[in-house]
């Protein structure tokens, strides 16, 4: 029998992990990547990853806290089962990147130190200084490198995934791929594919995320049939500096270790900051949420700085939406452990954060939707079936996606450090799942199929490589991509009005008009980078469509989707009567509104524009409540839905038939 | 129009990995703080030469544009460093400087600016830079770490392979089979691990062959030129003082 092979698109965590845990049960891997796995977008990853962990136990947290936190700072819109199996293998993934030897901070008696992030009450975060998901990428870098002086893995570095291959019964047989210096494009077999491609940043022409993060291997997988889900919830975080290239983000970690969000008080004030006196600056956060203070959830954080920025016009930079984010009061051990990033605003701004408060502004920062994929759910523990071959898995048989790439475990936002957990736990499991599938893989492996099916596929990637290369139109593909970004970050980012949205979805049209015109100023078959680019645009634009849309027809307020039209009114002042009937009206229409929207986003790819449909949510685990994180004000809500919870409990007792 | 403020590069180039280099000027418009990288998105998207030429996007490596991927390291006004964080501000003496952008010397030329540094990689198959374990997903707890280690071991984990030592070494060239720094220096950083020691003697076999440590020749560019502060020469010095050691030890042990 011909050996079985395992194609891993991508090198990011999530990549690296897969392939790693696949080589370890015996697998031969061939790895494609468009950068050297050791340059992958994961390397910005800065702040930390989350686990329960020894520390946070003894004050009462546990792992159905970390999934607790997480599904509701995700607003609810989780599969509750992958989230939950996640959150409890947390502490195991952490304590492997520690044995892989990952240089997290320690504490004096030689453990893990730990900080807190976003969305939390607890300290759950471990880390090495501020640049984590460098230590994390390198330390499996190490491991998979070490598994190709085994043997068992082949590094394709400086490739293109261009397409799945996928036969006349739908099942996936292996990947197109092209090489980026010779431009040599090549079918590759495969038993069973992965997609691990990461985010789709460069949709919004700046964000925080790297220039490869365009979205454009996702594209290709949904034009091939795969669904894509939940793709209108975007990241924007609250604290980044804008720059003409990208915009660089200052991680939450700055926040965890104790650095503070203010404005001044009064409009206007352009004093240097160290000069504002501390009772004439407004520490908005801490005011509004005292209990999670400048560590409420990002979505939350993102609406307050807009808010006080455009409602409140107190915005420290006329150009921009900016506020203060101060670290120079912290000591100055604990700015050591946030030197990674401190150099980055002193690089890149010229300024010295520890002692000038830093001017920070929201920038687009991760894609919490993705491409579809399912999973097993283990009745008993209420987790997943470890080793189904359903876990990871697309809608096409055998292929499968991980990482920021898929869309499982975040849902209508991410928490802060949330992210390198799903990444690598995604990977690990998807390792078991794809060994199960080849174990029974249907109708022989992907070298005993017909040639003429990889001849056929690669063959139609060529001419379509043909075709772009030799498009001469009037349209530049940089310009294009810049009138792309421009439109999605007015329309679909913080605040989103359909209005806009319908502004931009007849922009996105307009562009993929004039994409059909676009000029290649490079016609050489050595290094195209100006065809890879206008490539990715082409599959930019498709997955704008997608986002656009998704954002038009939601019409709710949920975690990062933000829609004032469509808010519930919180309850206003006035005497105790009117705020209760005015918070009873409120949870009605939170039920109403759980009802008729907490359901997945699912796109189709069709060539006139994608077909929406809805999927049901699993919520078995932690039913959908309110996400005021204690918000000055909301206290009547929490009241009034603790009551009718308990009373709706009563009634389900009551109905109940004695003795049952 | 015509007073708007422009930046002045002369960029190296080179289509193919065997034909000639050239030189090509271009003008971009001037933005505050920008860098190189948002200089080189801008000749791609102008598609001119300064002279009013046609001219093909400059190829070049880049990905995170922060200065922690070490993908666009590059040859600046002669000096090595990555293009995201070059700041055209901190480049200039005055506004009418001219920048020169040059592909790094130690490195076949891909094309342009963009070269092949596939040998460092190699590199770090040959010293064995990983931990040993025996399976990733175990449930044995890791081993205590002190925070001295971690100290030591951090700074060399941010090694980001950028080339930028090996570009400013004297000792690499053609008739010099010398790994370079950073190799080493990934070498060294889990000697002291509680898995990671496991492989010491292997680490310093591969250390001591053909193009090893012993090809340092201690001029010292390689810390200054940086962009991390990866403490390259301690340890250059470390694995000097482990072999000797080693290679004691295996004396009295034949
Ligand atoms: C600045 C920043 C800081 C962050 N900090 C944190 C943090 O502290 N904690 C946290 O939990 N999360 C953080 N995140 C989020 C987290 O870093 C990412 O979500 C995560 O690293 C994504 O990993 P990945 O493996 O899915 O993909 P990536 O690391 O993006 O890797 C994608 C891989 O796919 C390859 N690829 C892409 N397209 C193709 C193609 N067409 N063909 C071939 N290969 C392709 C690339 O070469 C790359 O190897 C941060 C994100 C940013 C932007
Ligand atoms: S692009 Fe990553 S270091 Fe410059």
């Amino acid at each position: 029998m011909a050996q079985q092979r395992v194609i891993v698109v991508g090198g990011g965590l999530a990549g690296l992990a897969a392939t790693m845990r696949l080589a370890e049960l015996g697998r031969h891997v061939d790895l494609i990547s468009m950068v050297p796995v050791k340059r992958s977008h994961s390397v910005c990853a800065q702040g930390g990853i989350n686990a329960v962990n020894s520390l946070t136990r003894l004050q009462g947290d546990s792992e159905w806290k970390h999934f607790d936190d997480s599904v509701y700072g995700g607003d609810f819109l989780q599969n509750q089962p992958p989230v939950k199996e996640m959150c409890e293998w947390g502490p195991r993934i952490v304590d492997m990147m520690d044995r892989l030897g990952v240089m997290f901070n320690r504490t004096p008696e030689g453990k893990r130190d730990q900080r807190r992030f976003g969305g939390t009450l607890y300290k759950r975060t471990a880390f090495a200084g501020a640049t984590t998901g460098q230590q994390l990428l390198y330390a499996l870098d190490e491991q998979v490198r070490r598994w190709e002086v085994e043997g068992k893995v082949k590094k394709y570095e400086f490739w293109e995934f261009l397409g799945p291959i996928v036969d006349g019964k739908g099942i996936c047989r292996g990947a197109v791929a092209q090489d980026m210096f010779s431009m040599e494009i090549r079918a590759f077999p495969g038993d069973a594919v992965v997609l691990a491609t990461g985010g789709c940043g460069m949709i919004f022409g700046k964000s925080t995320m790297s220039m490869i993060c365009t979205g454009g291997a996702a594209a290709r997988a949904f034009k091939a049939g795969v669904k894509y889900a939940n793709g209108e919830f975007i990241q924007v975080h609250p604290t980044a500096i804008p720059g003409s290239d990208k915009h660089r983000l200052m991680s939450e970690s700055a926040r965890g270790e104790g650095g503070r969000v203010w404005v001044p008080r009064r409009k206007g004030d352009d004093r240097d900051p160290r000069q504002i006196p501390m009772e004439e600056r407004w520490y908005f956060l801490e005011e509004r949420y005292p209990k999670y203070g400048n560590l409420v959830p990002r979505d939350i954080a993102t609406r307050e700085i807009f808010n006080v920025c455009v409602n409140e016009g107190l915005s420290v930079d006329p150009n921009e939406y900016c506020v203060y984010l101060d670290v120079t009061e912290l000591p100055s051990t604990t700015q050591h452990k946030l030197e990674g990033i401190l150099e980055i605003y002193e690089k890149f701004r010229g300024l010295d954060p520890r002692v000038m408060p830093m001017k920070i502004f929201p920038a687009v920062h991760y894609s919490m939707g993705g491409l579809w994929c399912d999973f097993e759910k283990d009745p008993h523990t209420g987790g997943l079936v470890l080793d189904s071959p359903r876990n990871q898995m697309t809608n096409i048989p055998g292929l499968y996606v991980i990482g920021e790439a898929d869309y499982q475990y975040h849902g209508a936002n991410r928490l802060g450090a949330n992210s390198l957990l799903s990444c690598i736990f995604a990977g690990l499991i998807v390792g078991p799942a794809i060994d199960s599938w080849l174990n029974a893989l249907p109708a022989g492996s992907a070298a005993a199929q017909p040639s003429s099916l990889f001849e056929g596929e690669a063959a139609r990637h060529k001419e379509q490589y043909e075709q772009l290369i030799n498009s001469k139109g009037d349209q530049n593909p940089y310009l294009l991509h810049r009138e792309l970004g421009q439109t999605m970050t007015k329309n679909v980012t913080v605040v989103r009005y359909n209005q806009g949205i319908e502004e931009t979805l007849a922009k996105i049209d307009e562009l993929a008009e004039r994409y059909k015109r676009v000029a290649i100023a490079d016609t050489s078959n050595w290094t195209n980078q100006n065809l890879s680019f206008t490539r990715a645009l082409g599959d930019m634009l498709i997955m704008a469509r997608v986002i656009a849309r998704g954002a038009l027809l939601r019409n709710e307020c949920r975690g990062a989707h933000y829609k004032p039209d469509y808010a519930i009114p919180a309850p206003k002042g006035g005497d105790p009567e009117t705020v209760r009937t005015e918070a009873v009206r409120w949870v009605q229409a939170f039920r109403k509104q759980t009802q008729e929207w907490l359901k997945t986003t699912i796109a189709e790819y069709t060539p006139d524009g994608p077909k929406i449909s809805y999927e049901q949510v699993d919520t078995s685990l932690i039913p959908p409540r309110p996400r005021t994180y204690g918000l000055v004000g909301a206290e009547i809500i929490e009241q009034v839905w603790r009551d009718t919870q308990s009373a709706d409990e009563k009634a389900a007792q009551q109905a109940q038939p004695a003795g049952a | 129009m015509a007073h708007e403020r422009t930046v002045k590069l002369r960029v190296k180039r080179q289509d193919t990995p065997g034909s000639p280099s050239y030189w090509q000027e271009f003008e971009v418009p001037y933005e505050p703080q920008m860098n190189i990288t948002t200089c080189l998105q801008l000749i791609a998207a102008h598609g001119r030469t300064a002279q009013g030429q046609q001219a093909a996007p400059v190829a070049y490596d880049a990905n995170c544009l922060e200065e922690v991927c070490g993908s666009c390291t590059m040859l600046i006004n002669g000096r090595v460093r990555q293009a995201c964080s070059a700041l055209v501000d901190d480049l200039l003496s005055t506004p009418d400087d001219v920048i020169t952008l040059e592909p790094m010397t130690k490195f076949p030329v891909v094309r342009d600016l963009f070269v092949d540094r596939s040998r460092m990689f190699e590199h770090l198959k040959r010293v064995r830079a990983w931990v040993p374990v025996d399976n990733s997903v175990d449930d044995t707890p890791p081993p205590l770490m002190s925070q001295k280690v971690q100290e030591q071991g951090y700074p060399l984990q941010r090694c980001m392979t950028c080339g930028c030592c090996v570009e400013a070494c004297p000792q690499v060239n053609e008739h010099n089979a010398f790994i370079g720094p950073a190799a080493i220096g990934q070498a060294m950083l889990y000697q002291k691990h509680g898995i990671g020691q496991n492989l010491a003697e292997e680490r310093l076999e591969a250390l001591r062959d053909t193009g090893g440590v012993a090809g340092c020749g201690n001029a010292q560019n390689c810390v200054k030129v940086c962009p991390k502060g990866v403490p390259l020469t301690d340890a250059i010095a470390r694995a000097n003082r482990q072999l000797t050691i080693y290679s004691l030890r295996r004396w009295f042990d034949r």
